[in-house]
C-alpha cells in the first residue's frame, strides 16, 4: 500500500528539518506546477511505500498568498492519507491556529510537538494528554534537530493512515454561530459532492473566494448562504471573518492556559538582546554593511573567485581540454567531433561550471543568514527602500551578489517570501553588471574612450537605474498588479544555525542549479558552436564564414537604428550569450587575432574604425541589459519554474535593452549635430513611451468576482 | 480614533478593531492581530519603516501603512 504524509506548518516551525530527519537522502526537490514555491518530496527512511511532502509554510488556510493556496489545494485535491501538522512548542498560540484550520478538512492528522527542547529549556510545562484531549488529535513531543522522536513520529502516522480515522473540527463557535454554519454544511452536503463540508461551511461562512469558486453552487444556492452570515453578522455586529479568527483565537487561549504552565518571564532572552543590537537605530546599518561585505568579500572576491579561477582557467583550461585533446587524438576521432567536444561542451559547460564553486560557497552564507534568523532582519531594515519601486528589502541581496554574478544572485532571490517581489528581482538582477561584463566594458572604453574614467561607473549607473525604471514599469503591468503584499512577516528568534541543514540546504541549491540549467546550458552551447563553426554546406569553417556569420548579416540590420549594425557586433552580441566576456574573444576572431588580451587591446585599432563613440557606447548599454548569458537564464528558468516566465523575464530584458540603447544613440547624435531623422522621432517616442509607463496609474487588478456583497463594518 | 502607527515605542496597547479589506485585514488577523489581543511596539526599523510588535509572544515586522487599519485603545 502506498501513503502519502503531508508535513504541514507554519514558516519556521520545523518542517524541513523534520523532513530531513525522516526521510535521509531520499529526496526529490522541484518546483510546484508553474510558479516559483519550491516542491519538496521524498521516501520515509526505510519505507519504499511511504511517501513524505514538505508543504510550503503557511499560517492560515486563506486563499491569499501563493503559499497558501498551494498548500491549501495540495490538502483538497491530493488527498494525502495523513498529515502531520508540526507545531513549534515554543511559539504555540500562533501556530495551533493553523491547526485548529486543518482540523477542519477531516484529513487524518496528528500533531507533531516541535522544539520541545527549547520549551524544556526555558522551563514551560506542557500536559500532553491533556493537549491531545482537547484537541481530539494525538500528539507526539520531538526535536527535530535532534532527530527526537521523529521515528515514533512516522510510526504513528503510517498506523494512522492504515486506520484512516478522520479528523474532527474543534468546537471553537459561539451557539448562533454553530447553528448557522451547522445550516451552510447542510447545504453544502445536499448540492455538493464534497468530502469536505466543515471546512468549506466555515469558508463560505467567510466568503472565501477560492472556495466559493471551487464549490461552483448556483446562485440561488449562494444567495441563500448569503443571507445566512449576513444575519449572522448583524446579530454579532462584526463581519464573518473577523469573527471567525477572533473566536478561533480565544478557543486556542483557552486551550493553552489549561494545559500548558509558561514560567513567569524572566526578562529579557538572548535573542532579545541580540536583536537590540543589530536592529539598534544606529548600528543596524553599519552592521548590515559589514555582513554584506563580508559575505561578497569571501564569496565575490576571495575564495570563490580562487576558486572560480582555478576551475575556469587550471581546470577547464589546463587541464581537462589537453587531456581529452590528446585522448581524441590517440583515438583518431574526426576534426569536427574533437571540435564539438572542445569547443563546444567543454568549452561552454565548463564557462559555467566555473561559477559553481562560488556559488557553494555563497549558498552557504545565505543558507546561515537565513536559518539563524538574520534574513528576515535585512527585510526589516531594507524593506523602506526597495519597496518604492516593487522590490522586497530581501532583494538587495540578489542585487549584490549580481555585481559578481547574475547566476548565484539570481538564485539568492529564493529567500524573497513573496512571489512577486521573487519575480521582479528575477527579472532585474541582471540588469547589474556581472564581472563578466567588465572585460566588455574596458574593451570599449579602452579603444573608443581612452583615459575616460566615467564608462564603467556609468556602467553601474545604467544598471541601478534600469532596476529602478524596471521595477516601476513592472509594477504597474498587468502581470504584477493588484494589491501591494501584506507586509506582515514574523521575525523569528535568533538562533544558532544547525550545520546539518545548512549544509543540506546549501547542497541543494548548488545542486538544483547544476541540473537545471545546466541542461540549457549544454543545449545553448552546442548550438552556438555548431552556428559558429559550420557553413550551410556543413564544412567546418572559420567564424566569418560560419552560419552564425551569415545569420549576423541578417540580424544586422535590426541593430542600425542603434548605431553598431555590422555583422561583426551582431555575432559578438550572440556569442555573448554564452558568456558575456565571449564578446570581446569573438571580436577578436573576427577581426583575425589568434589571441586577445582580457581587455582586448589589440583590437582598440580596429574597433575605432568599426565604431564611433556614441555606437560604441549604445553596443556597451545595449550588451549590458539585454539578455544575459545562458547560465542566467538557465537560473531564471529554474527559479520561475516556467518557460512562459522566462521567455517574458528575457523578452522584457532585450526589449529595455533595445530601447535604452536607440534612445541614447539617436539622442546623441542628434545633440552632436546629426540633424533630426525619423531614428531622432523613434528616440522621443520611446522617452514618452517610458515615461508614460513610468507615471500612469496602475492597471487595477481584474475586478474579482464580488459573488457576496460585503457588509459594511 | 488612535490607530497602532500613533503607539509610541516601548508601549502597549490593546486591538479595537481593524480596518481595511481583504488579504491586508485577513493576513493581520490570521497573525494574531485579533480584537482584544494585547500588542507591544518593540521599535521602529532604522530607516523608520516598518516597526517591530510583539503578540502572543513573537515578533511580528509591519509597515505604518498597514499598521494604521489597526484601531487600538
Ligand atoms: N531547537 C530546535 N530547533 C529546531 C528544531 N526543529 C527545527 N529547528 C530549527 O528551526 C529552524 C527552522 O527550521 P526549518 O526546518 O527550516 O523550518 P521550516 O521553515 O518549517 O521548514 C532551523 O534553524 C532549525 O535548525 C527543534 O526541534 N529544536
Ligand atoms: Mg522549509
Amino acid at each position: 500500500m502506498n501513503l502519502k504524509i503531508a508535513l504541514v506548518g507554519n514558516p519556521n516551525c520545523g518542517k524541513t528539518t523534520m523532513f530531513n530527519a525522516l526521510t535521509g537522502s531520499s529526496q526529490y526537490v522541484g518546483n510546484w506546477p508553474g510558479v516559483t514555491v519550491e516542491k519538496k518530496s521524498g521516501k520515509l527512511k526505510g519505507h519504499n511505500d511511504v511517501e513524505i511532502i514538505d508543504l510550503p509554510g503557511i499560517y492560515s488556510l486563506s486563499p491569499y498568498t501563493l503559499e497558501e493556496v498551494v498548500s491549501r489545494n495540495y490538502l483538497l485535491n491530493e488527498k494525502p492519507d495523513v498529515m502531520i501538522n508540526i507545531v513549534d512548542s515554543s511559539n504555540i498560540e500562533r501556530n495551533l491556529y493553523l491547526t485548529t484550520q486543518l482540523l477542519e478538512t477531516g484529513i487524518p492528522m496528528i500533531l507533531a510537538l516541535n522544539m520541545t527542547d527549547i520549551v524544556k529549556k526555558r522551563g514551560d510545562l506542557i500536559n500532553i494528554k491533556a493537549l491531545a484531549k482537547r484537541l481530539g488529535c494525538e500528539v507526539m513531543e520531538t526535536s527535530a534537530v535532534k532527530s527526537e522522536g521523529c521515528a515514533e513520529l512516522a510510526e504513528k502516522a503510517i498506523t494512522l493512515g492504515k486506520s484512516r480515522q478522520k479528523s474532527k473540527p474543534l468546537p471553537i463557535f459561539s451557539t448562533d454561530i454553530t447553528k448557522t454554519l451547522g445550516q451552510i454544511e447542510s447545504i453544502i452536503k445536499t448540492k455538493s459532492t464534497t468530502e469536505h463540508p466543515d471546512f468549506y461551511a466555515i469558508k463560505l461562512f467567510e466568503r472565501d473566494e477560492k472556495a466559493i469558486e471551487q464549490l461552483n453552487l448556483s446562485d440561488t444556492v449562494m444567495a441563500e448562504i448569503t443571507a445566512l452570515t449576513v444575519s449572522c453578522e448583524e446579530a454579532m455586529d462584526d463581519d464573518s471573518e473577523s469573527i471567525v479568527t477572533s473566536e478561533r483565537y480565544q478557543t486556542i487561549g483557552r486551550i493553552v492556559s489549561d494545559t500548558i504552565k509558561k514560567k513567569a518571564s524572566t526578562g529579557m532572552t538572548p535573542s532579545d538582546k541580540i536583536d537590540r543590537i543589530v536592529t539598534n537605530r544606529f548600528l543596524a546599518l553599519p552592521i548590515f554593511a559589514a555582513i554584506m561585505f563580508l559575505m561578497y568579500f569571501v564569496s565575490v572576491t576571495t575564495v570563490g573567485a580562487w576558486v572560480t579561477d582555478w576551475t575556469n582557467d587550471v581546470l577547464f583550461g589546463e587541464i581537462i581540454p589537453p587531456a581529452v585533446e590528446a585522448l581524441l587524438v590517440s583515438w583518431g576521432t574526426a576534426e569536427w567531433l574533437n571540435s564539438l567536444i572542445l569547443d563546444g561542451i567543454i568549452g561552454g559547460v565548463g564557462a559555467v561550471l566555473g561559477f559553481v564553486p562560488q556559488m557553494f560557497v555563497l549558498f552557504l552564507f545565505l543558507a546561515i543568514l537565513e536559518d539563524c534568523g538574520y534574513m528576515a532582519r535585512v527585510a526589516f531594515i531594507m524593506d523602506r527602500v526597495f519597496r518604492k519601486f516593487g522590490l522586497s528589502g530581501k532583494s538587495f541581496i540578489p542585487l549584490l551578489i549580481g555585481t559578481g554574478c547574475s547566476v548565484p544572485g539570481i538564485m539568492a532571490s529564493r529567500t524573497i517570501e513573496n512571489e512577486r517581489d521573487r519575480k521582479m528581482t528575477i527579472m532585474t538582477t541582471s540588469f547589474i553588471p556581472c564581472s563578466a561584463k567588465l572585460p566588455v566594458i574596458a574593451l570599449i572604453a579602452g579603444a573608443l574612450f581612452p583615459g575616460s574614467v566615467w564608462v564603467a561607473p556609468s556602467a553601474y549607473f545604467i544598471g541601478v537605474a534600469a532596476i529602478i525604471v524596471s521595477g516601476i514599469i513592472l509594477k504597474k503591468t498587468r502581470g504584477f498588479s493588484g494589491d501591494p503584499a501584506p507586509f506582515i512577516m514574523e521575525l523569528p528568534a535568533y538562533h544558532v544555525p544547525g550545520a546539518k541543514g545548512v549544509l543540506i540546504h546549501m547542497w541543494e541549491r548548488g545542486k538544483s542549479f547544476i541540473k537545471k540549467a545546466g541542461t540549457v546550458i549544454f543545449v545553448a552551447s552546442i548550438t552556438i558552436w555548431f552556428l559558429s563553426s559550420f557553413n550551410f554546406a556543413l564544412e567546418m569553417v572559420d567564424t566569418n564564414e560560419s552560419i552564425l556569420a551569415a545569420l549576423g548579416m541578417i540580424i544586422a540590420p535590426v541593430f542600425i537604428p542603434l548605431g553598431f549594425g555590422t555583422w561583426e557586433a551582431t555575432v559578438a552580441t550572440i556569442t555573448g550569450l554564452i558568456a558575456k566576456e565571449t564578446v570581446v574573444s569573438t571580436f577578436g576572431v573576427l577581426f583575425g587575432f589568434a589571441e586577445v588580451a582580457e581587455d582586448g587591446a589589440e583590437l582598440w585599432p580596429q574597433l575605432q574604425m568599426a565604431f564611433t563613440q556614441m555606437a560604441a557606447f549604445s553596443f556597451l548599454v545595449f550588451n549590458l541589459l539585454c539578455a544575459p548569458c545562458f547560465a542566467a537564464i538557465g537560473a531564471i528558468h529554474r527559479e520561475m519554474g516556467s518557460a512562459k516566465w522566462t521567455l517574458i523575464a528575457v523578452g522584457y530584458q532585450t526589449a529595455f535593452a533595445y530601447t535604452i540603447a536607440l534612445i541614447i544613440y539617436q539622442l546623441g547624435l542628434f545633440f552632436t549635430g546629426g540633424g533630426f531623422g525619423i531614428g531622432t522621432a523613434a528616440a522621443i517616442l520611446m522617452i514618452a513611451a517610458l515615461l508614460y509607463l513610468l507615471f500612469r496609474k496602475p492597471v487595477s487588478k481584474t475586478k474579482q468576482k464580488q459573488l457576496i456583497p460585503v457588509k459594511e463594518i | 480614533m488612535k490607530t497602532l502607527k500613533a503607539v509610541k515605542c516601548g508601549e502597549s496597547t490593546k486591538v479595537v478593531k481593524l480596518h481595511g479589506d481583504g488579504p491586508i485585514r485577513r493576513r493581520i488577523m490570521d497573525m494574531g492581530i485579533t480584537k482584544g489581543v494585547d500588542v507591544f511596539v518593540r521599535k521602529v526599523a532604522p530607516l523608520g519603516d516598518p516597526i517591530e510588535i510583539t503578540v502572543l509572544g513573537y515578533e511580528l515586522s509591519i509597515r505604518k501603512a498597514d499598521a494604521e487599519l489597526i484601531e487600538v485603545f
